[in-house]
């Protein structure tokens, strides 16, 4: 059985010009290319459609002026997960020059970097679900609210914001009130307990994939682009491990593997040098 | 696609300046975000720049520039169909009839 050799899974086959496995992660990176599309016309349709000044610009709420998304970090990010791209391509290339260990040492640093990617979003997830926004029916009596004029194309509005960072959110007392133990930062408005009154509150909430569909349609996309990662870390692990095996069995197959790997995590590159203007920077 | 040692040598250099100028190009995408434009003007530039960055990638780190034959056919019906998705919101907001009653008022 293991004597039967499975004809085009090293040559090129001559229909497609590439050996069989090369052809097959095409295959799958085009039909990712549809579900990843799928998503961003929803985006399209979303944005489109979403009233005047409800959609955060720049990743800033546009009434309040609040920093919603953190550019910075997804800078980083975006510098890290080209580095890994270039890492991944150098160890292909190390490998085509007959230098496994130079090879598996680019391989690895490929997964490092991702894990880096990783850490820099859990973080900026943590960022978003810890933060609290109250917007208050009145601009009118709370301690430490913060109260914004905001001009629309139908006039001049006040509302009244409190936001904080907190582990937990707060709860709602049996007497009417929402009590918010929040944790102090300089970026946000109080720094202490709060009590509001439950029927001035207009809305309350986590900056969770709930909040808003901005909110919902950026942890969708990066999300599913974080799964995309995890799943690359997972195969490049795996050829990091048992990498020595394979490479003194059969180095050419093991070479072709990690092209196709390759390919793979060039495309989750790929997608988030569109993800990153798209939700971060318009 | 490369093969030999040398040229895989040759490839190298090249990997190296496609590195340089995605790391460039992201730099001046968030550079040129903080320009005062309007946001048509804003998108068209983002995607302008995203799609070289795009096609960089596909063509220098996936192989793709020395690749040949069918897998060209596959992925232009596949960007094909890209496009009909994005186009999609487009199409559901066309209402010939609605926009004649908007400017009859």
């Amino acid at each position: 059985m293991s004597d039967v050799a499975i004809p085009h899974d090293m040559e090129p086959h001559p229909l497609t010009g590439m050996y069989n496995g090369k052809f097959g992660i095409w295959l799958f990176l085009a039909s990712e290319v549809m579900l990843f599309g799928a998503l961003f016309s929803t985006y399209v349709l979303l944005r489109v459609g979403a009233p005047e000044g409800t959609w955060p610009m720049y990743g800033q709420e546009i009434t309040t002026g609040n920093q919603i998304l953190n550019v910075s970090l997804a800078f980083v990010n975006t510098l890290v997960l080209i580095t890994s791209s270039v890492t991944m391509v150098l160890s292909w290339a190390a490998l085509k020059m007959n230098n496994f260990a130079k090879g598996r040492m680019f391989l690895f640093i490929t997964f490092a970097l991702a894990g880096v990617f990783l850490v820099i979003k859990f973080f900026e997830y943590k960022g978003k679900f810890t933060h609290h926004q109250v917007v208050l029916k009145e601009p009118l009596g709370v301690d430490g609210e913060k109260v914004i004029t905001s001009k629309t194309d139908k006039g001049e509005r006040k509302i009244a914001v409190v936001n904080g960072h907190a582990e937990n959110f707060g709860t709602w007392e049996e007497d009417g009130y929402l009590l918010i133990h929040s944790d102090p930062t300089e970026s946000h408005d109080h720094s202490h307990e709060l009590k509001i009154e439950a029927d001035k509150i207009k809305r309350a909430t986590r900056w969770g994939p709930n909040a808003s569909t901005f909110l919902a349609t950026y942890f969708t996309l990066t999300g599913l682009h974080g799964i995309h990662v995890i799943g690359g870390m997972v195969v490049i692990l795996y050829f990091v491990l048992t990498g020595a095996s394979d490479w003194k069995k059969r180095p050419e197959k093991y070479i072709n593997r990690i092209e196709c790997t390759g390919l793979y995590w060039h495309f989750v590159d790929l997608v988030w040098i569109f993800l990153f203007p798209v939700l971060y920077l318009l | 696609m490369a093969s030999s040692a040398e040229e895989i040598k040759a490839h190298l250099k090249i990997y190296y300046m496609v590195f340089g100028a995605l790391a460039v190009l992201t730099v001046v995408t968030v550079a040129v975000a903080r320009l005062e434009v309007s946001i048509g003007m804003a998108v068209a530039i983002a995607m302008f720049i995203a799609c070289i960055k795009g096609s960089l990638v596909a063509c220098y780190f996936m192989h793709l520039i020395s690749e040949r034959g069918m897998i060209f056919w596959i992925l232009i019906i596949c960007v094909l169909f890209f496009f009909v998705l994005l186009l999609l919101p487009v199409i559901t907001q066309f209402e010939p009839a609605h926009s004649g009653l908007v400017e009859a008022v």
